[in-house]
């Protein structure tokens, strides 16, 4: 019982015992006592004048995790084809590896997938864990969760990121929960420090109002899941030398929980946004659906993808998956262009990774401004027919 | 049938703002709501217990001001209310959270169904609804769209997952995360609400002995992550901005784009 009392000290005034939010210090012979529905919250210790209640300080002991090593990537594949996020967070689970002098190694998980080990090699990694079953050819929570975390116990990694996918997003607390591991959602920015060889975690939160670093100082794997888009892969390097590790699935029929019934697939033209080279989206100076015209018109002209705020997105100018910023998601084209969009913190965070940012708006206030590279202040219903026209007359000409 | 919805009192981040200043989070003033996804939490629960008859609950963890959540749930139709509160929960992480979560759910239950939305726009993590499912050991369906059936001790749901809607079910007790999609909430009704308010709602308050829980394992110090800094985000680019009139403008933001080779 982490809580003491000097009986030589109590002077049995009570006090504590009013202040005790859980009734847990009773008077005893004039003199305080603890029962067992204590807490340990310590409010008792601040109330006693007599200084007479003491509380045991507990150190929270940080784990011996010198057998931790290594930075693992989950390499998410879809029908036999790796996701680009794979490629993303190898690039950027390379740069880690090289600051802890640590392996950096790929997890591939699935159903006769073996063939997908070269082009991973091409990111960088020295080692990649092949894990192969007919259960996990469709991605079940229970199967990968069981599958990834025998991994994880077998070979003890030191850092696992995890692409904030729809697969990653359902995968990565559940096996938090189960490794009891501390988790960090959609980092935008992972670095290692030197000092202390943590993974510093930066993610925003408050709806992208605030940026948050976080450790993860009392679990291995340190775990993370960023968002598609977030991060730019490397080219492909071919003749690096990669050992593929055959690893051995254990599932029980208890381990899977549920039953996949069937899938209706996208169209494949839609919102293809993560991969984009040119993104113009629209926000509420387009003022209605006619508005939002222009700037599907544009999109065409450039051959790139229509986008749109939350507010587009709530006059139903543009369908939900192709919102960008607050649980919308992360793009990095080539180009973006912003037409009738003040810019909310969320949207601008949610574009960062471009390349090019070009903003129209007539309010020249417009915080989407502070992150443009060239701005047109006008109204968007002038300025995008003469965009549109010029690019087509451009294109004639060539 | 007994289904339990669980929900978060947020701020409305949309009013959220910065303090130019220092940096810090300027919540005064700012509404508190019941988190958007959760509402469509709560009215996927009382849509099955319309159809097929059912007991719902809500349980929100937070603060004492967070029974505005649940009495406006109670307004909403919702049976009976759970508050976690107690000063040692404050800093928890979603690991910490989802723990006590667990733990209360297993004290009120057995429910049949938990229902979360998919996340909460404070911290837009999508943790809590699948570690609470692995800490109650059910199986968890998330960002389901449509609740097809609820029976024969299945429930089977279209989720959506990034290639398209999957089709899947799960035995019971099962644990589902909703998206906005699924449905349109309902408003909260004055009678009910009036009832609510009353010093009679069922709504029981429980802090950390009623869960048997001792401060060491909640809260920052039962959390396995910690922030150690937070920042305004720094986006600023160096811009080039023309005034001139349309024709002229888009002009010379061709020539940038062509001189930059961003077409």
């Amino acid at each position: 019982m982490p809580i003491l009392i000097d009986v030589d000290k109590c002077n049995g005034c009570g006090l504590c015992s009013k202040k005790c939010p859980y009734g847990a210090v009773e008077l005893q012979n004039g003199k305080a006592h603890v029962l067992d529905t204590c807490v340990d919250c310590g409010i008792c210790v601040e109330s006693c004048k007599q200084e007479a209640i003491n509380q045991e300080a507990i150190t929270r002991p940080v784990p011996d995790f010198s057998e931790y090593s290594g930075v693992w990537v989950v390499a998410e594949q879809y029908e036999g084809r790796l996701l680009g996020v794979a490629k993303e967070l190898l690039t950027l689970g390379r740069g880690l590896a090289d600051q802890l002098g640590q392996e950096l190694c790929a997890v591939l998980l699935g159903n006769q997938v073996a063939h997908l080990a070269e082009e991973l090699a091409a990111f960088g990694p020295t080692r990649i864990y092949l894990a192969e079953h007919p259960q996990l050819e469709n991605y079940t929570t229970g199967a990968y969760t069981k599958a990834l975390s025998d991994l994880i116990k077998a070979h003890k990694p030191n850092v696992l990121l995890i692409g904030a996918t729809s697969q990653g997003r359902d995968l990565a607390p559940r096996l938090s929960a189960r490794m009891n591991l501390g988790l960090t959602a959609d980092c935008t920015g992972l670095d290692i420090d030197l000092e202390t060889g943590l993974l510093h975690q930066t993610r925003p939160a408050f709806g992208g109002n605030i940026m948050a670093t976080i450790i993860s100082p009392y679990s291995r794997p340190q775990m993370a899941t960023v968002r598609p888009g977030v991060f730019a892969a490397n080219p492909a390097e071919s003749g690096n030398r990669c050992e593929v590790v055959g690893c051995s699935v254990t599932l029980q029929p208890d381990d899977i929980l549920t039953t996949i019934l069937g899938l209706v697939k996208k169209d494949e033209h839609q919102a293809n946004l993560e991969d984009a080279k040119i993104i113009v989206a629209g926000g509420r100076g387009l003022g209605s659906r006619q508005g939002m015209a222009l700037v599907s018109e544009l999109a065409e002209v450039l051959g790139g993808e229509v986008s749109g705020t939350r507010v587009a997105v709530e006059n139903g100018w543009v369908p939900p998956e192709r919102q960008i910023g607050q649980t919308g998601r992360s793009v990095r084209p080539e180009l973006y262009i912003g037409c009738g969009i003040s810019g909310a913190l969320q949207h601008r965070v949610g574009i960062l990774g471009s390349k090019y940012i070009v903003c129209i708006n007539k309010d020249e206030r417009a915080p989407l401004f502070q992150v443009a590279d060239w701005g047109i202040i006008g109204d968007v219903h002038e300025v995008l027919p003469r965009l549109i026209k010029a690019l087509k007359n451009r294109e004639a000409g060539n | 049938m007994k289904i339990l919805v669980l929900i978060k009192q947020v701020p409305d981040t949309a009013e959220v703002k910065l303090d130019a200043q220092t940096g810090n989070l300027i919540r005064e003033g700012v509404d508190s709501i019941i988190n958007p996804d959760d509402r469509h939490a709560i009215e996927a629960a009382l849509q099955i217990k319309n159809s097929f008859g059912a007991h719902t609950s809500v349980l929100s963890m937070g603060p004492p001001q967070s029974v505005d959540a649940i009495t406006e749930a109670l307004a909403m139709g919702v049976d009976e209310g759970i508050l976690l509160t107690d000063r040692i929960f404050a800093g928890a992480d979603t690991w910490a959270t989802s723990w006590i979560l667990a733990r209360a759910v297993k004290q009120a239950g057995p429910f049949d169904l938990v229902i979360c939305g998919k996340q909460a726009i404070d911290g837009d993590t999508a943790h809590v609804g699948p570690q609470v499912a692995e800490f109650q050991g059910i199986p968890q369906l998330t960002y389901v769209e449509e609740i097809e059936s609820v029976e024969d001790g299945r429930v089977t749901v279209r989720r959506a997952v990034d290639q398209g809607q999957q089709r899947v079910s799960a035995s019971l007790p099962c644990l589902l995360t909703v998206v906005k999609e699924i449905n349109q909430p309902r408003h909260a009704r004055i009678d009910l609400l009036v009832k609510a308010c009353s010093p009679k709602a069922p709504i029981k308050v429980w802090n950390a002995a009623d869960l048997k829980v001792k401060a060491h394992q909640t809260g920052l110090a039962g959390s396995y992550t910690q922030v150690i800094k937070t920042f305004p985000p720094q986006i600023k680019r160096q811009g080039e901005l023309f005034k001139a009139d349309p024709q002229s403008a888009v002009e010379l933001l061709l020539n940038r784009l062509t001189s930059h080779m961003a077409l």
